[in-house]
């Protein structure tokens, strides 16, 4: 049989004070923990927006055997941004106003079967297919600057073909001022039309000889691939040297009209933006700055050049327009 | 959780240290999403929102101390006001730091020129700037010193500050401006509050002063 261990002397033991300032000393670090913890949640929840950490994947759809081909007249001599921020980093109001909602809610959209109405001032109003359309002219891949009024910039290989050769084939008639572009209207697909956001469906508009000009595109793909939902598919227009607002989503509609489109940035706040919104560094807007911008994937801005740096092809088209006037 | 524990004689000095320490999460999560890339395709930008979204939580908080004490009688977060609001006006600081260190490179000039131009900016600088008092004014002594009337003076430029961060915030909106719009309601209430029992207070007096 063991000894049993000596009896600690009187001054280890421990007094009934602090026995119970024990208990006291355990419950206060639960709550000390407990309220730091839902505090310093609760804090990040509110503040948090924009990451892109819960969905960071691109929902790109593998291609359907498109073949395209490089059009070397249309490139930039500049790093392409990564297509993960292509395709997380989205303005699509219809999808959500926060940065990363575009690529959340993009699943609803159905992108196929897809048909464009051609209205207005044209020799035959009809229904078309969208790959109809782009069984006409083929794909071509061109890599554009698209800048934001927003000032931040990309660089994007899109796949598409040139509007210009859309409208030929259309054949407008000579009433034809204009071609104005409407987005699909469908709650369904595009949950935030439940919202007031913006007046809906979300309208754009160019003047015939910009729709004409050779850089006006009609995107239906990018980096190889059909338009991610976010991105605007599956049918979108790229117009490089204006704000990226102009480049209007999931066209359901093309009319040629002989008024200028009321379109929906403009309308919603026109002292803010105008109907050419071309992007030139010397006209602000009337909140902030348009001299600079970041380009994403840099952590510092660069100067923004008049045009985006299409001045050569598209300066012309605005002479003898007040640009500070008509932004 | 608080009003419980003081009632059953724990003590509360755990509460602010808790609060403290529960601030810094945001700032950690910040730190750590910035160098591991999870802030998304512009970091920065997304910085500058979330920190002077933080900036504009803690200031609220603050201002909701008093309103707690007076409606519901609570006294214990009144423990956190001088907290919340210099964890306000640090927020505040680190993210005009921000802006001007990492989003504008440091180009002091071209920060003072929007200052001077942009409505957006100005709003956002001089609330910043009236914070500035009210934290050097945020030690004990400093209602001694100054003399309570003064101190309290200065100190109801909170109320002011959380207002232009409101603006601030409304300006940089594009559309929906439902957010900005609901910390707006929250302040109108919580000085609502501060309105009523204070000609209540003065009438109060008068009333002495008469009899």
């Amino acid at each position: 049989m063991r000894k049993l261990p000596a009896e600690p002397p009187g001054s280890q033991i421990t007094s009934p004070e602090m026995f119970a300032r024990r208990r006291e000393f355990i419950k206060k670090a639960g709550l000390f923990a407990g309220t730091s913890a839902l505090w310093g949640v609760g804090l990040s929840a509110l503040s948090g927006r924009g990451q892109a950490d819960k969905s960071a994947v691109p929902k790109v759809q593998p291609a359907p055997g498109w073949a395209f081909q490089k059009n070397n007249a249309f490139v930039v001599n500049e790093p392409l941004t990564s297509l993960t921020d292509v395709t997380t980093y989205n303005n699509f109001y219809e999808l959500g106003v926060d940065k990363s909602d575009p690529a959340e809610n993009a699943g609803h959209l159905r992108t196929r079967p897809w048909t464009v109405q051609v209205k207005g001032h044209v020799e035959h109003e009809q229904t078309l297919d969208l790959d109809t359309i782009i069984h006409w002219f083929g794909l071509e891949e061109r890599v554009y600057r698209m800048r934001c009024v927003e000032a931040w910039s990309m660089v994007i290989p899109w796949l598409g073909f040139p509007l210009a050769a859309l409208i030929r084939r259309l054949a407008p008639t000579s009433r034809a001022k204009y071609v104005q572009f409407t987005t699909l209207l469908d709650e369904t697909q595009l949950p935030n039309q439940k919202s007031g956001v913006l007046p809906w469906p979300y309208v754009e508009g160019l003047r015939m000889d910009e729709a004409m000009n050779d850089l006006s595109f009609m995107a239906v793909g990018l980096y190889g691939n059909p338009l991610p939902g976010q991105n605007g598919a599956p049918l979108r227009l790229v117009v490089p040297w204006k704000y990226g607002f102009k480049g209007v989503k999931s066209i359901v509609e093309i009319a040629f009209v002989e008024e200028q489109p009321i379109t929906t940035w403009n309308q919603a706040a026109p002292n803010e933006y105008g109907f050419y919104a071309n992007v030139n560094p010397h006209v602000d807007h009337p909140r902030w700055s348009q001299a600079t911008e970041r380009r994403i994937g840099e952590l510092s801005r660069r100067d923004t050049l008049p045009f985006n740096g299409y001045a050569e092809q598209v300066a012309s088209l605005y002479s003898g327009l007040d640009l500070a006037k008509n932004y | 959780m608080a009003e419980a524990t003081a009632r059953r004689g724990i003590g509360l000095d755990w509460l602010q240290p808790a609060v403290l320490t529960g601030s810094l999460v945001p700032f950690a999560l910040i730190a750590w999403r910035a160098a591991s890339g999870a802030l998304g395709a512009n970091p920065v930008a997304t910085a500058l929102n979330q920190l002077g979204l933080l900036a504009l939580i803690f200031l609220v908080s603050s201002l909701m101390c008093t309103p707690l004490k007076l409606i519901l009688g609570w006294t214990w977060p009144m423990r956190l006001r001088k907290t919340l609001g210099l964890l306000g006006f640090f927020t505040a600081l680190t993210h005009f730091a921000v802006y001007l260190l990492i989003d504008q490179g440091g180009a002091v000039s071209r920060v003072l020129a929007d200052v001077v131009k942009r409505p957006f900016i100005a709003v956002g600088f001089i609330a910043l700037l009236l914070l500035v008092p009210v934290a050097l004014t945020s030690r004990k002594d400093s209602p001694k010193k100054l003399g309570f009337k003064v101190w309290k003076r200065v100190h109801q430029l909170v109320y002011v500050t959380a207002f232009l961060a409101i603006v601030h915030f409304v300006l940089r909106v594009k559309a929906d401006r439902s957010e900005p719009y609901a910390y707006g309601e929250i302040l109108g209430l919580l000085f609502a509050v501060r309105l009523i029992d204070a000609s209540r207070k003065w009438r109060a007096a008068r009333a002495k002063h008469r009899a």
